[in-house]
């Protein structure tokens, strides 16, 4: 099975920086295409700074606003109070750290066994892994649904945690990182000398695999942060919510506000994962092409 | 060492040579050893525990119990007072009107969302293959739409295509076309659906396939330089047959991900988000299962529609593995 999938030959060193690929020069049609794709992707996001700082009356007036405008603080302040945004940004902020952190350090431990070690049934469970990608959240969501009644965990934090605990695509991807990264030598020579499985893990796998546990850190959090449906489902009261549920709060209608206040919500949720691309872009890019082709 | 667990050299023979540290090894009687042994043996399957057991408590047994709900009526919060119907959800839901507009709805969104995503990311990845100025701005720029997440983009997306006042009819009354009825007439809400997943996924699948296609060797464009290949006859007969796995790969992926799609219709919505638009003509098998299930209160006939979505996946994966055994077949391989 994991045979078929698409794996990149990357060696050690080029795993997570693109290398300069086609050495052919791009020709000014091309410069002009990618360009445009570039404007595309960031348009919307510049737009949405736009209508965050117009007023509401202006953002609904065709034609549409195409410049910022002076009302952001105020925009800000309203979608701020309006939804518990600042409650939101926290549990947000805690949900998305603590799925990274435990999805970073059980992938790794697993990553490893099926990378390295051998054992009973490794292929099979592997497969397993490979399997589980392609279940989404809309299979399990009514039992969890119920679990979590039962356990009075409804509008909870580790109600939310709880189902992203782990995830195989960071199981493959860090066995993928290991299969090459991590030399047997090193394993068997540190068994060798008598070093017992938790020495090995913590003197050999995790400096060995700290570049790709960082990218699949990076790769969690974001996909954590943004997480929609299964927090809209099981945070229902206010109180409780997740930026992606205050924000479905803010924009469903439940609410009077006009679109320029919905759209200084998005903002809010948007703009520290886009701080984060901006400081650290480079390696996520690298990450994703480095992992994603094999999962 | 009479034990089946080893360090594993990776598929290839071992050729390590007997390491001059092995008479260190605990002598085989000593208590140490037997520590030492059953580490061995257990540490593999103590390393994996946590995933596995996860999973069987959050994926494997919500699973399978979905399904066990499936055949019951049931509501939410009253588990207990489940009652046996046999098949009779799935009946209903074969009856439904709902349920194949739903069906039909989640298959020509997925359509008109994934294909146009995949071949544009074909084409950019074709682009930033090359020689370039600014290319790590251009990468980091296509991939930030991955960044925001589908609350925000769906409504900036919503504000973008308002019938009204949105910027999209305003350009488009530039040219006399409008205005479109971006909310309320099927097709073109479907678009702008579709639109959104678009943009956020067409930037992380060109990165994708760029990284397959810098692994194809130089050589085969400079041999097909040299028999006069151009550049686009270069890109169909060397770039594309290359990178087949991947790009197998992305339509498995964006298949699933189409299949499931639920906050970007509900999100558009608005207030009728819920039930996929005013007259539900882009409610989705997520957003009816949603409805169904929390909304209707129905929960056994919510499990069902899961196990059709699972019956869905099941067809393409069964799909995926056919046409990879013809390719291979087709290559002679």
């Amino acid at each position: 099975m994991t045979t078929q999938l698409p794996v990149a030959p990357a060696t050690r060193r080029s795993r997570f920086a693109l290398g300069a690929g086609d050495q052919r020069k791009a020709g000014p049609i091309a410069y002009v295409l990618l360009i445009v794709a570039a404007l595309v992707s960031l348009f919307p996001l510049y737009w949405n700074l736009v209508a965050a700082s117009n007023s509401g009356a202006r953002v609904q007036q065709a034609p549409a606003p195409l410049l910022p405008g002076s009302h952001l603080l105020d925009n800000l302040s309203v979608a701020w109070n309006e939804v518990h945004m600042g409650t939101a940004l926290v549990n947000t902020t805690v949900v998305a750290s603590v799925v990274s952190l435990s999805t970073v350090l059980f992938a790794t431990l697993a990553g490893f066994a099926f990378a390295k070690l051998r054992f009973k049934g490794r292929n099979l469970l592997l497969g397993l892994v490979v399997a589980t990608m392609t279940v989404p959240p809309q299979l399990t969501v009514i039992p969890l649904y119920q679990i979590v009644t039962d356990l009075h965990w409804t509008d909870t934090l580790q109600a939310v945690i709880m189902p992203s605990l782990v995830a195989a695509f960071g199981v493959f991807f860090m066995r993928q990182f290991l299969v090459e990264a991590l030399p047997v030598e090193l394993v068997e020579a540190a068994r060798m000398d008598g070093a017992n499985s938790l020495r090995i893990i913590w003197h050999i796998v995790f400096p060995i695999a700290r570049p790709a546990m960082a990218v699949l850190g990076m790769l969690t959090f974001v996909q954590s942060w943004n997480d929609f449906f299964w927090p809209f489902i099981v945070l229902t009261d206010n109180g409780t919510p997740t930026l992606q549920v205050s924000l479905a709060g803010l924009g469903a209608g439940n609410h009077t506000v006009d679109s320029a206040i919905v759209l200084a919500g998005a903002l809010i949720s948007t703009v520290p994962l886009l701080l984060v691309f901006a400081f650290l872009g480079k390696h996520i890019v690298g990450g994703i092409t480095a992992g994603a082709v094999k999962s | 060492m009479a034990t089946s667990v080893k360090a594993d050299s990776g598929g290839s023979p071992a050729s390590v040579p007997p390491s001059p540290a092995q008479h260190r090894r605990p002598s085989p009687s000593s208590l140490r050893s037997k520590i030492y042994h059953w580490d061995l043996k257990a540490s593999p399957y103590a390393f994996i525990a946590p995933f596995f057991l996860c999973f069987a408590a959050f994926g494997l047994f919500p699973l399978i119990y979905t399904g066990w709900l499936s055949l019951h009526k049931v509501q939410l919060g009253a588990e207990g007072q489940a009652q046996w119907v046999g098949f009779e959800n799935y009946a209903k839901l074969m009856g439904s009107e709902f349920f194949w507009h739903a069906l039909v709805n989640t298959f020509t969104i997925g359509v008109i969302s994934t294909v146009p995503q995949l071949l544009m990311a074909l084409g950019l990845a074709h682009l930033l293959n090359s020689k370039l100025r600014g290319r790590a701005f251009l990468r980091i720029a296509v991939l930030t739409p991955y960044a925001t997440s589908i609350a925000a983009a769906t409504l900036v997306f919503a504000a973008l295509f308002q019938t009204d006042y949105g910027l999209i009819n305003s350009l488009l009354d530039v040219f006399g076309i409008g205005p479109v009825q971006w909310e309320t007439s099927k097709w073109p809400a479907q678009i702008a659906i579709s639109t959104i997943v678009t943009w956020r996924w067409t930037g992380y699948n060109a990165l994708i396939y760029l990284a397959a296609m810098q692994a194809v060797p130089n050589d085969l464009y400079e041999a097909a330089a040299l028999d006069g290949a151009s550049r686009w006859r270069q890109f169909i007969s060397v770039t594309i047959p290359s990178i087949r796995p991947t790009i197998l790969f992305t339509i498995i992926v964006s298949t699933i991900g189409a299949t499931q799609l639920f906050g970007e219709p509900m999100l558009y919505g608005g207030n009728v988000g819920i039930s996929g638009g005013s007259g539900g003509q882009y409610q989705t098998l997520s957003l009816l299962l949603y409805q169904t299930g929390w909304t209707n209160n129905n929960l056994g006939r919510a499990s069902a529609i899961a196990w059709v979505m699972l019956l869905i996946l099941l067809l393409i994966g069964a799909i995926q593995v056919i046409t990879a055994r013809v390719n291979r077949k087709k290559l002679g391989g």
